[in-house]
């Protein structure tokens, strides 16, 4: 229609598939984070240790930069679970700062701008929305966790062959499920603080609070019981047993496994039920 | 399906938060423009919000174009454009931006999004402030870019709940004059939500009426129009009992009221210059002419009192 012609008219042209609706959301809000020139030296600033591990790989497969460098073979650190163990270790604390950062300004702005009805009122369920939320901080966190994970580990089985490859395939597991596990607990928890808390500061704070706070409790709890179920209480820890697990370290075993991945389960689920209770058209007065 | 009625509610319950909000409402809306109205609490917005599928029925059903709004939300939902009622936006947007996301999750493909978006900000009037951020507009282009949003993707039942909320008087009659104008280009039907009656009597030609979540009242405003034009109050000075008998024998109901004050009911066929003629021969100076005025105030005053039932 020619913008003259000031007439309403229908829409009869083609539509994308139902089921892919949600990337839009997810395409919008991502545009909408890496428009912070914070959040791109962050993004940059989280590839610094993969880089580091990429060298020391390099570095154990080339003797001319050993020689130069004066440094002998058993001097670096075996390329084993134990490495891609630390290597996840720290990215996973960047993936918790980075979540902190990018999680409370996905959904808070939306209820502070009653734009839910807007959003629902299109052929979109609120699952939908809710994942194509959860896609961009799963976007942003696989992109610090697995993937350059995935990478240091292919480099790795590249200079080594395929024996080591087939040995340490366990290895790739471990980096794809913890990394997983790891973004779906940001995720879900960060998505549901920010449909709680509408001021996006203090939302990314109580994040960082639920970890720290959580941690000192359980350590509290751990001394006064004398006991080690107040590490169920820790979320930091309850990872690091679950990573522990995968990554076949045996020394952290403070958690039960089972308990570990209990205690996860319930984040999900009570984050899941927040994000129902506060993803809604419109809010219900109880009477 | 032509003849399938664009909103059709049967024996429709709506409970929330434990109160029953919506009681046994039976409707079968054949299109236009149909003008919502109640009093506040009637159960106005909680219709409209079932009718998105915000809400689920607790007994019975709605459907629109023939299509269950519980069961077949997200078709329901590709056919229908929906203007909230509150200052609802997306931050740190443009308007085009905005209504252009807006369509493409209605399901528009980027492209198409982008030049509907355009289309539909020009068509309100925001076509020279649609890359202005949303948070810099004032409340009448805030709800003109939330119009635009609502038409970009082409629905064929457009909702608005309450669309001249908090406007002045020049930006309410921009509203009401675009209004009016998708409901006369006929090519989408309009369910508008007010509690403003001079709204719904500009905009629409139906109108429902609901008190206490119930329906009391519906009636076709342009019918109601039609007939109120075939009633003429006449004050006349002459022999008013004369004229009556021959406005009798042309086939009028008249009734002399007051010596000078006489009642008509025009048949069909009879026109008011007949009136005059037979003033004429009957000596009758004609004072004052009027159409019987049965505003939509009194159609809804009415119902408010004695609460029928639905339709």
């Amino acid at each position: 229609m020619a913008v003259y012609r000031r007439t309403y008219q229908g829409y009869s042209g083609p539509l994308t598939p139902p089921r892919r609706r949600w990337m839009v959301i997810t395409r919008q809000a991502l545009a909408g984070l890496l428009e912070s020139r914070f959040m791109l030296l962050f993004l940059a600033g989280c590839l610094v240790w993969p880089g580091i591990c990429a060298a020391l790989i390099y570095l154990r497969h080339n003797s001319g930069a050993l020689e130069l460098l004066r440094l002998s073979l058993d001097k670096l650190i075996p390329i084993d679970g134990s490495f891609f163990y630390r290597f996840m270790d720290v990215q996973g604390v960047l993936a918790f700062l980075l979540a902190a950062l990018a999680a409370p300004g996905l959904i808070s702005p939306d209820l502070t701008n009653n734009a839910m009805p807007l959003y629902l009122a299109r052929p979109l369920s609120r699952g939908e929305y809710v994942t194509g939320k959860m896609a961009v901080l799963a976007i942003l966190l696989s992109a610090i966790t697995w993937i350059p994970g995935l990478l240091l580990f292919g480099l790795q089985a590249g200079l080594e062959g395929g024996q080591w490859l087939r040995e340490n395939l366990w290895i790739a597991w471990g980096l794809a499920a913890g990394s997983w596990v790891w973004i779906l607990t940001l995720s879900l928890l960060g998505l549901a603080l920010s449909a709680w808390v509408k001021w996006r500061v203090l939302a990314g704070a109580l994040l960082l609070g639920i970890f720290f706070a959580a941690a000192g409790f359980g350590q509290a709890v751990n001394q006064a019981l004398d006991t080690r179920l107040g590490d169920l209480i820790n979320l930091g820890r309850v990872v690091q047993r679950v990573w522990a697990g995968l990554f076949r370290q045996g020394e952290l075993d403070a958690v039960a496994a089972q308990s570990a991945w209990l205690v996860l389960v319930a984040v999900w689920a009570l984050s899941l039920r927040l994000l129902a209770a506060k993803v809604r058209a419109c809010e219900v007065e109880r009477s | 399906m032509a003849d399938t009625p664009v909103i059709e509610l049967e024996n429709l319950e709506v409970r929330l938060g434990g109160r029953l909000i919506l009681k046994d409402l039976n409707a079968a809306l054949p299109g236009g423009a149909v003008g919502l109205l109640g009093p506040n609490g009637a159960g106005k917005s909680t219709l409209i919000h079932t009718l998105m599928g915000f809400f689920a029925p607790s007994r019975g059903a709605a459907r629109i174009f023939g299509h269950d709004v519980r069961r077949a939300g997200r078709e329901v939902r590709a056919l229908t454009g929906y203007m909230p009622e509150n200052d609802s936006f997306i931050a740190g947007m443009s308007a085009v931006s905005f209504v252009r996301y807006m369509a493409e999750l209605a399901g528009l493909p980027p492209r198409a999004a982008l030049e509907r978006a355009h289309e539909a900000l020009f068509y309100v009037g925001l076509g020279e402030a649609r890359y202005r951020k949303l948070e810099e507009y004032s409340q009448g282009m805030k709800q003109l870019a939330r119009l635009a949003q609502a038409i970009a993707h082409g629905p064929r039942l457009l909702i608005l709940d309450e669309p001249t909320n908090g406007l002045d008087p020049p930006a309410r009659q921009r509203m009401i004059r675009l209004i009016r104008g998708l409901r006369e280009e006929g090519r989408i039907h309009l369910l508008l939500c007010s509690h403003l009656l001079r709204d719904v009597e500009e905009c629409c030609q139906q109108v429902l009426i609901l008190k206490e979540g119930r329906i009391v009242e519906y009636c076709n405003l342009e019918e109601e129009r039609r007939l109120n034009r075939r009633f003429l109050e006449m004050e006349a000075e002459g022999d008013g009992a004369a004229f009556a008998e021959a406005a009798h024998r042309l086939g009028c109901e008249c009734a002399l009221v007051q010596e000078r004050t006489l009642k008509l009911v025009l048949p069909e066929g009879v026109e008011i210059r007949d009136l005059y003629r037979l003033g004429a021969e009957h000596r009758l100076r004609i004072r004052r002419l009027s159409y019987r005025r049965d505003s939509l105030e009194d159609i809804f005053l009415k119902a408010m009192e004695d609460g029928r039932g639905g339709i």
